[in-house]
């Protein structure tokens, strides 16, 4: 595992480029999906053309955005917690680097290969709770207060549906580790027929639907906006934040979408890899170097697929009352998943 | 293995100031946020370690869950800004004796049953294969009678809760 495109990099230069990777796959996703699907998609759903003035198609609008977010004063409420205040965004931001630390790209292509890849990717997310709870309780203003809480009893409750749907691909893969998961899935096959391989959204949907659901939640987009329902909490937890602490909230909550969508894509659509058959490759050894260009690029398709749904749901629907929304984590989702666990363990044994 | 006592060294010294000031500090969020660090500092020592999945747990568990539900509770009843909460109370005495008394007691009782043993240093990594065949084999009974401890924890939980 030396070696990238059959060149050695030593040790360092692995370290510095897996660093520099790290910022492009978390930033590029980010700023395409906020112009792509917040500005202009949600334009065409509304009837209105969005930015056209910055660039061709207003695709330089959101750098004015953030030059604008960049040059503006920042604020900090005379009784906030002053440190604690500062230090909530970059927690949130942490998470979303920490999460895609564990997504790989391609069979070379990967910033760690952890053991325990799809676990720790549920560990660290739930990180940024923490971030959003301290922002809340920080700001000294009722509303980031309400909203801060409403996003913790949210993000709790839609945790666990995630983390046992993910179970099943676990317990169908055998593994936790992200890089076998997509092994297993692109050199898999389905019915005895390899030409697709063993994508797990059409073994584990159930598992799939929830955990889309889950990740809908856990981003608090529409209709699971309820901690920061900017009709009556007014943004919530980052009510009080200006400048460039709100373009880190900002750039978290779409990065974090990407990643979670990078991540979606690893478990249920074969991730970096196209089916292992169609190349007659059959290990992760055999399959050609050329596939740490052509994974990211693959990875990145699958993931604006998933964002895409993600963003057409939030447009679409109105908001959940809040113990609508708790109960649905509690009574459909966790029911559900529990049921698929049993089923797939089951049918793992019986086959 | 110089390198991870150089970083056990670091990361123990930093959950031992976070330690302290979880007890010194008189702002109770303050003090819950202060033992994150040194909850967080557990799991990078699990890390040294090579035990990813006991790391892994340990941030899911405490940091992602218990702590959560701690901040979660302390802000929704008894948490003003800037305000002295009054943590400290005629007791505080008597604690740091009975601290010593339990350090005393761990220390002893780790010295006592490992002694001079020590850590393969070429780091065998413990896989999660090998500790779920553990759970699931020699310790399934102890693992069913935690089981049954939480199981009664979340009906006492139901019990208190409910209104009827």
């Amino acid at each position: 595992m030396h070696s990238l495109l059959a060149v050695v990099i030593p040790y360092w230069g692995q370290s510095l480029l897996r660093v520099l990777g790290g910022l492009v796959a978390v930033l590029l996703p980010a700023g395409t999906i906020v112009y792509v699907f917040l500005f202009k998609m949600m334009s065409f759903m509304q009837s209105r053309l969005g930015p056209m003035e910055a660039g061709p198609y207003g695709s330089m609008q959101l750098f004015a955005e953030v030059g604008k977010w960049l040059q503006k004063e920042d604020i900090q409420p005379d009784n906030a917690d002053k440190r604690i205040f500062r230090m909530a965004p970059i927690i949130v931001l942490m998470s979303t680097f920490l999460l895609v630390a564990v997504v790989p790209f391609g069979p070379d292509a990967w910033f760690t290969n952890f053991e325990t890849g799809v676990f720790y990717a549920l560990a660290v997310s739930s990180i940024s709770v923490l971030g959003i709870l301290m922002a809340g309780w920080s700001s000294a203003n009722k509303y980031s207060l309400l909203g801060g809480l409403r996003a913790a009893g949210q993000l709790i409750a839609y945790e666990l549906p995630m983390v046992l749907a993910v179970m099943g691909v676990v317990i169908q893969a055998g593994t936790m580790n992200l890089q076998q998961i997509v092994l297993a899935q692109n050199a898999g096959s389905i019915f005895g027929t390899d030409i697709v391989g063993n994508p797990y959204v059409l073994t584990q949907f159930v598992g799939f639907v929830v955990f889309m659901i889950a990740v809908q939640a856990e981003l608090t987009q529409a209709p699971f906006d309820m901690p920061i329902a900017e009709s009556e909490l007014v943004s919530g937890y980052m009510t009080e934040y200006s400048g460039f602490r709100f373009l880190i909230f900002f750039i978290g909550e779409f990065a974090t979408a990407g990643v979670f969508a990078m991540i979606a894509s690893t478990l249920f659509l074969g991730g970096w890899g196209v089916p292992f058959s169609w190349f007659g490759w059959t290990s992760m050894d055999s399959v050609a170097n050329w596939m740490n260009v052509a994974g990211p690029l693959i990875v990145f398709t699958k993931m604006m697929v998933l964002v895409f749904l993600i963003m057409w749901i939030r447009f679409s629907y109105p908001r959940f009352r809040e113990d609508q929304l708790q109960r649905f984590a509690w009574k459909v989702l966790i029911p559900i998943s529990l049921a698929n666990i049993m089923v797939t363990a089951v049918l793992k044994v019986a086959f | 293995m110089v390198a991870q006592n150089i970083g056990f060294a670091i990361i123990a010294t930093i959950m031992v100031i976070a330690a302290i000031r979880v007890v010194t500090t008189s702002n109770v969020v303050h003090a819950a946020l202060w033992l994150v660090v040194v909850l967080a500092g557990v799991a990078a020592q699990y890390i040294l370690l090579a035990a990813e999945f006991v790391a892994v747990t340990q941030v899911l568990v405490y940091i992602g869950a218990v702590m959560v539900l701690f901040l979660f509770g302390t802000m929704l009843t008894r948490s003003r800004i800037g305000v002295n909460s009054g943590l400290n109370n005629r007791y505080s005495n008597l604690g740091i004796p009975v601290a010593m008394v339990l350090f005393a007691a761990m220390s002893l009782a780790l010295a006592d049953s490992f002694g001079t043993e020590k850590l393969p240093s070429d780091g065998s990594l413990v896989t999660t294969q090998q500790i779920s065949d553990q759970i699931f084999g020699p310790y399934l009974l102890p693992f069913w009678a935690l089981s049954f401890v939480l199981l009664a924890a979340v009906i006492g939980a139901i019990v208190l809760a409910r209104k009827d």
